[in-house]
């Protein structure tokens, strides 16, 4: 059974006008303790705003509907405060802005510590003594002078380890990284994913790894989930979906993706742009701007379907690439 | 040195900088403090051919966005001198320097607050023609705006109605509108998503075949570097560390600094994983930077002169480099260094039932 299991998962915004949008549409996925899943995809595909629901996140004139189903229990059906209690014991999440995300009074060690004691029945000493042993075993120099200090003390690196502290305060079994690495220098950035890398083994933990970024996905992820307006259009073993990518979308990132380790033809783009949440196309959400469009695309919304030679990939294609084009 | 009269028969470079520094004043904390000075920019030389692209890479807080300014005329160097073609650059909003603005434009990152939202895209990309007094603004603007592939049914929209992409788009254009032969792009891609990215770096490819532009291209992401420059520095701390031919820089960096950048980016083709190495600490602050090489308490290579004595840019092979031990015969590389087992560190306790 996995950690966790979304089925169908919808997020449908009530805009400021009362028109309804919906820019997650029945995202299904699944994540293995200990497993890490990137879900890739450019800005405005839904990829944050599907984790947010996960977590419990949304943003008042947000609704999530579907499954999320852990250790036997649908989130979504519980009550708003067993969901809080529930999430809270088993999901945490790490976000791109970690500067922003604490609080600017309060010290480092005191909200690790805030952390900790709304999770266990620990005195304040003990829960500041806790405190600042996570704060360096996440990285973090000198942790019990660090602990007194405030967030505009910190770099951004290490401001994003003492978020990292936070979440793991309470030991999740998921943690949910939101472009967690993004606004860090390449530098930080690599120390930031050996860290998380190692506390995930550490900890046992499923990991959704929200990102833009194809090398992350490509270093870091074991399966990857590529979105595009609003749906997962292809899912498969990392290894599988850059020697073979079966989704037109995907293949399209890949080639036009600048690589450090090669460089020379020109990088190929895909052409247009991506459609609003209230003006999808009628059929596949990307057909308009398809290099392999044909008859059918523009009819009906292809159905993600498990691959017969490859079973644990699937791809929500009419015309998916055939497997012997590479990249 | 033969090389010398060689150089004096050659017409002189698009765009040299000779020593340039640019300082920042930091803000006074209480009455009684001075505010101190730093330097942002330390002593940085380069050249610029005609129709090259140099890029310059580093992290936040390198001074590559300060040494694009210094590049541009928008700020004077303190120390140092900036040339345009042979010629000193003018002082910034003297009369000389706005004459010599047609022939420079820079292209900053953050596209939405570099237009104007309550002007149409025509009425921006004409403004800088009606400034410079050029001739027939309507046709110019019209070709350039058909330069960057924007269609004409977008030239009456706002800003607002646009995409990321297209935004850069007409910034670009308002850009090229007067003709310039130099083009400074500071992380002119950075803000959009790859598929559209990649279209940008075509264009601009593009655009200097057919124009013959100069840029200097300021970026973090090596991947977009190694796809648009010819040459490529590497800032650390307002220096330049090393700069080197594209091919060269990319096959063998010489200082152990741009191995670590080139180390840590996440390479997307899984078939690489465990290659990248992270270096330890964080860069230091500007406004204290470390004795001798500025790279010296971070570099796993360092030896004690490193701490006393700050390297100067000697020539090694294609290469120039500021590092003392760059070229030691026998030098270990960086990821031999690094791949020593990680120091191990007390386990997370078991979770406690739910």
């Amino acid at each position: 059974m996995p950690l966790i299991q979304v089925d169908t998962l919808d997020v449908t915004i009530r805009r400021r006008d009362g028109t309804p949008v919906q820019p997650v549409r029945g995202v299904s996925l699944c994540v293995d303790a200990g497993e890490t899943l990137a879900l890739v995809g450019e800005s405005g595909c839904g990829k944050s705003l599907t984790c947010l629901a996960i977590a419990g996140l949304l943003p008042r004139r947000a609704r999530a509907q579907g499954r999320v189903v852990m250790q036997d229990t649908d989130l979504l059906a519980l009550p708003r405060r067993a969901a809080r209690l529930r999430r809270r014991a088993l999901i945490a999440s790490v976000f791109q802005d970690a500067t922003n995300a604490l609080n600017p009074v309060r010290p480092i060690g005191w909200q690790v510590a805030e952390a900790i004691r709304l999770r266990r029945s620990v005195t304040r000493a003990e829960a500041g003594n806790e405190a600042v042993r996570l704060l360096g075993r996440v990285g973090l120099p000198e942790p019990e002078r660090r602990a007194r200090e405030y967030p505009h003390q910190f770099s951004g690196g290490m401001n994003q380890r003492a978020m990292i502290a936070l979440a793991i305060a309470g030991r999740p079994h998921l943690l949910i990284a939101d472009e967690a690495t993004t606004a860090l220098d390449v530098t930080i950035q690599a120390q930031i994913l050996d860290l998380i890398a190692d506390l995930q083994a550490e900890l046992g933990m499923g990991m959704i790894f929200v990102t833009h970024d194809l090398g992350i996905v490509a270093q870091a992820a074991d399966r990857a989930a590529v979105m595009y307006a609003g749906r997962i259009v292809e899912t498969a073993p990392v290894t599988a979906l850059f020697a073979s990518p079966r989704h037109p979308y995907t293949r399209g990132l890949l080639q036009a993706l600048p690589r450090v380790d090669h460089d020379g033809r020109p990088l190929s783009t895909i052409d247009g742009i991506v459609p609003p949440p209230d003006r999808m196309p009628p059929g596949c959400a990307f057909a308009p701007r398809c290099p392999r469009v044909g008859a059918g695309c523009d009819a009906t919304i292809p159905v993600s379907q498990p691959l017969t030679e490859a079973p644990a990939r699937s791809v929500a294609c009419h015309r998916p690439v055939p497997l012997s084009e590479e990249v | 040195m033969s090389h010398v009269v060689l150089d004096a028969l050659l017409p002189p470079p698009l765009l040299a900088a000779d020593g340039v520094s640019l300082g920042y004043a930091t803000g006074r904390r209480g009455w009684l403090r001075p505010a101190t000075r730093f330097l942002a920019v330390d002593r940085v030389s380069l050249t610029l051919s005609r129709g090259e692209t140099l890029g310059i890479v580093g992290e936040s807080g390198c001074g590559k966005s300060s040494l694009a300014r210094l590049l541009v005329g928008l700020a004077a160097p303190e120390a140092g001198e900036v040339r345009f073609e042979g010629a000193a650059m003018p002082a910034p909003d003297s009369a000389a320097w706005r004459a010599l603005r047609t022939r420079l434009q820079m292209v900053f990152q953050d596209t939405g607050g570099a237009l104007d939202p309550r002007l149409t895209v025509r009425t921006q990309v004409r403004e800088p023609l009606l400034i410079h007094r050029q001739p027939d603004p309507d046709a110019r603007c019209a070709q350039v705006l058909d330069q960057v592939r924007l269609g004409p049914h977008l030239w009456d929209r706002f800003p607002r109605e646009l995409s990321g992409g297209q935004v850069q788009r007409v910034v670009i254009a308002r850009a090229l509108a007067p003709r310039p032969d130099l083009l400074v792009l500071d992380e002119p891609v950075s803000a959009l998503d790859v598929s559209i990215q990649a279209q940008i770096v075509n264009l601009l490819h593009d655009l200097q075949r057919d124009l013959g532009l100069s840029y200097v291209f300021v970026s973090h992401d090596l991947g977009v570097v190694r796809h648009v420059a010819h040459r490529v520095a590497v800032m650390y701390l307002g220096r330049i560390l090393e700069i080197a031919p594209k091919a060269e820089l990319f096959a063998r960096p010489r200082h152990p600094y741009t191995q670590a950048l080139l180390a840590s980016v996440p390479v997307a083709d899984p078939a690489r994983r465990g290659a990248r190495v992270a270096i330890p600490g964080d860069p230091p602050s500007p406004q204290h930077p470390p004795s001798g090489c500025r790279f010296h308490p971070r570099c796993p290579l360092a030896v004690p002169r490193c701490a006393t004595e700050a390297p100067v840019l000697r020539a090694l092979g294609a290469t120039d480099v500021a590092c003392h031990r760059a070229g030691e015969p026998g030098l270990p590389s960086l990821a031999d260094v690094l791949s020593a087992p990680r120091a191990a560190v007390a386990p997370m306790p078991a979770r406690e039932p739910a």
